[in-house]
């Protein structure tokens, strides 16, 4: 278990610097300089180039790259051009709102799915069942940022239980949660019907094999056998998808942020991309890809730990 | 099978209405006429009117053309480059190419195709070409892994031992005897990743990032909506059930000829 963690420790830190270089690189070859768009089409050329000299823009590319990575490594990920303040600290802000909507979000599809896909797998074929796959057909081809606003028109505009957007801060932690209630289920629908059909599919593999067989004939019920044998063993497929929707969730918390109006770091990335705060967008985007592969590198680690017999495999 | 008729069915109303748009379309779309804005579906407008006074039904046939385009030139960039990596790797199993291919993979696979899609907007600017290939990159990944996955059992076969003992080399192999064999199985992922792919363009297009105006997209048609939505929402819902219904009938398409093709995937998955 040791040697399958370090292997993939290592394989880890190549795709964090090659994630780092590529992000880098992108950044570097969009036209504009910053120095001149943050002081306006008036500014006089010296003070654009004292300003480019601030910003450390005059450096060399390795050197720039050198600074951006061993700044991040101490929580110090530049100063924003437009905001003027240090970037570390928006988007802690921001994050405040994205990382506990993405987290509800997947709170939710694991809450709505596994009930749903076990009901669909130990009643195959009967109406529950066709009714949970035609469901969830419908919500696999639902765009999630439309399903938020029918919810928006059904719950805010005309039954009026909800705001239709915005947020009210932390310090009031029922209405913050409440404000995320909306974006959060819009976030997890469409995933919990594709994590509930991953789940009614694994658990029939499962409910066929030989050892359940064997269960029932040592006089297990089929109910005892489904949560003492089968369901643990359909949790690997059901571990994959649920990590790769993490990603989803975060990128599309991105979108439905966008709906609600909720100031997280979608909103935060359009405005910086829109008024060429490089650094920003430079950031957020690392960020996100870094969330992403730490999840893979995490939900690797815990199938090594459930099933032994994929630490030979990489 | 009745998901496949199902399927075809409503995947084809909406591929004749993208294509008949270049034609004809019951009212011009890039004429505005504010005096008719937001009126609600009546025999003159099926679907009502927007808040320029354009015919919505003109705009969605329109607007299908760009989702349609936009999904199917990412899925032939995902394939065209996507399955001659997944050949390659397969056929050089545990070489430096198969870890360098499988490896870079892993990392676009790191990338979520909305982030993709944000790095080049950021760099090229908005457009709907920057929207395929964002959601074309995304798609490579896909298609070589699933490539690979599926050539990987074929080359133990005995066919492929009996055309290498007849001295073919392996891109021969692989183009002769592995390609048409995962053939079914690119078909089906193609037609998943299509539909994929119209989701994509509209939460692209929806957040600005994909097609510009005055090119209509469904997308864009939900976004102008948004705050229409009080006051005629008639303007939010047929678009939204336009990209729903298309994708909808590329999953039942998708789903439906996995069954009609199954007896062969069970084998390969």
């Amino acid at each position: 278990m040791l040697r399958y963690a370090l292997k993939r420790l290592g394989s880890l830190a190549i795709s964090l610097i090659v994630a780092s270089l590529v992000i880098f690189a992108c950044i570097e070859v969009i036209p504009g300089d910053p120095a001149s768009f943050m002081l306006g089409i008036n500014a006089q050329p010296d003070t654009v180039a004292a300003l480019r000299e601030e910003l450390g823009l005059n450096a060399s590319l390795a050197t720039r790259y050198l600074s951006w990575v061993t700044g991040m490594l101490s929580g110090d990920f530049g100063t924003s051009y437009t905001y003027r303040s240090p970037v570390a600290e928006i988007i802690g802000d921001r994050l405040w709102i994205s990382l506990p909507l993405a987290l509800i979000a997947l709170g939710l599809t694991v809450l709505i799915a596994f009930p749903v896909g076990i009901l669909a797998a130990t009643k195959r074929g009967s109406w529950a069942d066709m009714s949970v796959m035609g469901a969830t057909q419908l919500g696999i081809a639902i765009p999630n940022f439309w399903f938020a606003m029918l919810m928006v028109l059904l719950f805010s505009i005309n039954l009026r239980w909800f705001s239709a957007g915005g947020f009210p801060g932390w310090e009031n932690p029922l209405a913050a949660l409440k404000a995320l209630t909306l974006p959060a289920i819009a976030l997890a629908l469409p995933q919990a019907s594709i994590l509930a059909r991953v789940m009614r599919s694994a658990l029939l593999d499962t409910l066929s094999e030989d050892y359940i067989r064997t269960c029932r004939a040592k006089g297990l019920t089929q109910r005892q056998a489904l949560w003492r044998h089968a369901l643990r063993n359909a949790m690997i497929p059901v571990l994959t998808i649920i990590g790769l929707q993490f990603s989803f969730l975060l990128a599309g918390a991105i979108i439905i942020e966008n709906v609600f109006y909720l100031p997280g770091l979608g909103r935060l990335v359009f405005q910086a991309i829109s008024q060429r705060d490089l650094i920003m967008v430079e950031s957020v985007v690392f960020l996100l890809v870094f969330a992403v592969i730490m999840v893979n590198f995490a939900v690797d680690l815990a199938y090594a730990w459930v099933d032994p017999r994929l630490r030979g495999r990489s | 099978m009745r998901n496949l008729t199902f399927g075809l069915i409503l995947t084809t109303i909406f591929a004749i209405g993208a294509l008949v748009s270049f034609a004809w379309t019951p009212y011009d779309v890039t004429v505005l006429e504010i005096a008719n804005k937001l009126k609600p579906p009546t025999a003159a407008h099926w679907f009502g009117t927007d808040h320029f006074g354009r015919d919505i039904f003109s705009m969605i046939m329109v607007g299908a053309r760009t989702s349609i385009a936009v999904a199917i030139v990412a899925v032939v960039i995902g394939m065209g480059l996507g399955v001659p990596l997944g050949l390659a790797a397969a056929a050089r199993k545990g070489s430096l190419l198969d870890e360098v291919i499988m490896r870079g993979n892993d990392l676009i696979f790191a990338f979520p195709s909305l982030l993709i899609a944000i790095l080049i907007t950021a760099i090229f600017g908005p457009s709907a070409v920057n929207a395929i290939i964002a959601i074309g990159i995304f798609n490579i990944p896909v298609f070589a892994r699933l490539t690979r996955g599926a050539a990987l059992s074929l080359w133990t076969r005995d066919y492929v031992l009996a055309a290498r003992v007849a001295g073919k080399g392996a891109t021969r192999i692989s183009v002769e005897h592995i390609l048409p064999n995962v053939a079914n199985l690119l078909i089906v992922q193609g037609t998943i990743q299509f539909s994929l792919g119209i989701l994509a363009e509209a939460a692209l297009s929806y957040v600005g990032l994909g097609a510009q105006p005055p090119t209509p997209s469904w997308g864009r048609m939900l976004a102008d909506a948004q705050t229409l939505i009080a006051l005629a929402p008639h303007v939010a819902l047929f678009p939204g059930f336009a990209i729903l219904l298309t994708v909808l009938g590329l999953n039942l398409a998708g789903d439906g000829l996995r069954d009609v093709l199954d007896p062969k995937l069970r084998v390969l998955r």
